[in-house]
C-alpha cells in the first residue's frame, strides 16, 4: 500500500505527460476531501471552498515538477491550499469577508455562552472579518480551530514564533476594534 | 494586552466563530471542474509559465544597461 502511494508520488513528480495525468487524478481523488476540509476551515463558505479546492489542485498540477516526494504530498498540498485561500481573502473587499449566510448563523443561539448575546457574537465576527488576511488566517487556524501552532506554521510556511506574533497582533487588533464599538471583552 | 485579556478575547472569538466540526465533504464531484480548468489552460502556459515575461524583463535590462552604463552599480546593489 505504502509502495503504491510512493509510486504514484514518483510518477507525479517525474513521469511523462500521460503518467503524470494519471497520477494527478489518483492524487486528486485521494486528497480532495482533505484539501476541501482544510480550505473550508479558513474561508467558512462551502461554495468558495469547492472553487478553491480546484484552484489548489490546478496550482499543484502546474508545480508538479517542484514536488519532493520525500516530503509527502499532504503537507505540500495543504501549504498550497492555504496560500490559495489567503489569495482569495486578499481579493475580498475589506469588511465583507463574512458572508450573510455565516452572519445569519451567528445571530441564532450558538453553542457558546448564552450570556454572550447574538449581537456581540455578530460584531465580533464582523470585526474579525476586518482583520488583515495574514493575521486572520493565523488566528482562524490557531485560535478558532485550535490547531497546533507547529501545524499552522507549516501550512503558512512561517516559523512558530511568527505564528504566535500574528495571533497576538490579530487579537490585539480585534480587541481595539471591539472597544471602538463599545464592547469590552 | 495581558494574558487575561488575551484569554477573554480568544473565548469571545471562539463563541462568535465556532470551529468547523466533523469531516467536511464537497457537495459535488469536483473532478469535472478540475478537468475543465486543466483543459482551459493552454499546454504552452503550463510548461513555460512566465517565460515571456522573463524574456521581456531581460531585454529591458539589456537596453537599460546599454543606454545608461552608469546604472550597472545601482542594479548590482539591488540584485
Amino acid at each position: 500500500m505504502e509502495n503504491a502511494a510512493s509510486d504514484v508520488l514518483n510518477l507525479f513528480r517525474e513521469g511523462n505527460s500521460a503518467t503524470v495525468e494519471a497520477a494527478f487524478e489518483t492524487l486528486f481523488r485521494l486528497h480532495q476531501r482533505a484539501v476541501y476540509g482544510w480550505i473550508l476551515r479558513i474561508v467558512r463558505n462551502p461554495s468558495v471552498a469547492e472553487d478553491l479546492t480546484v484552484e489548489t489542485f490546478w496550482r499543484i498540477h502546474r508545480a508538479h515538477a517542484r514536488f519532493e516526494p520525500a516530503q509527502g504530498f499532504e503537507g505540500w498540498a495543504r501549504r498550497i491550499a492555504t496560500h490559495a485561500a489567503l489569495d482569495w481573502l486578499r481579493a475580498q473587499r475589506p469588511g465583507s469577508e463574512l458572508s450573510t449566510e455565516i452572519c445569519g448563523e451567528l445571530a441564532a443561539p450558538a453553542t457558546g455562552d448564552p450570556a454572550v448575546s447574538a449581537e456581540i457574537r455578530l460584531k465580533t465576527a464582523r470585526a474579525f472579518g476586518r482583520l488583515p488576511p495574514k493575521l486572520r488566517i493565523a488566528a482562524t487556524l490557531a485560535v478558532v480551530e485550535e490547531l497546533p501552532q507547529k501545524e499552522v506554521a507549516a501550512a503558512l510556511g512561517i516559523s512558530v514564533a511568527a505564528v504566535k506574533l500574528r495571533v497576538f497582533r490579530a487579537l490585539r487588533l480585534l480587541r481595539s476594534d471591539l472597544k471602538r464599538q463599545g464592547i469590552t471583552p | 494586552m495581558n494574558a487575561h485579556d488575551e484569554d477573554r478575547i480568544k473565548t469571545l472569538l471562539q463563541q462568535a466563530l465556532p470551529p468547523m466540526e466533523g469531516e467536511a465533504e464537497p457537495g459535488r464531484d469536483l473532478w469535472p471542474a478540475m478537468l475543465g480548468r486543466l483543459n482551459a489552460t493552454p499546454d504552452a502556459e503550463l510548461k513555460s509559465g512566465w517565460a515571456w515575461f522573463d524574456g521581456a524583463l531581460a531585454a529591458a535590462l539589456v537596453v537599460l544597461v546599454a543606454l545608461f552604463p552608469a546604472s550597472i552599480p545601482v542594479l548590482l546593489y539591488y540584485l
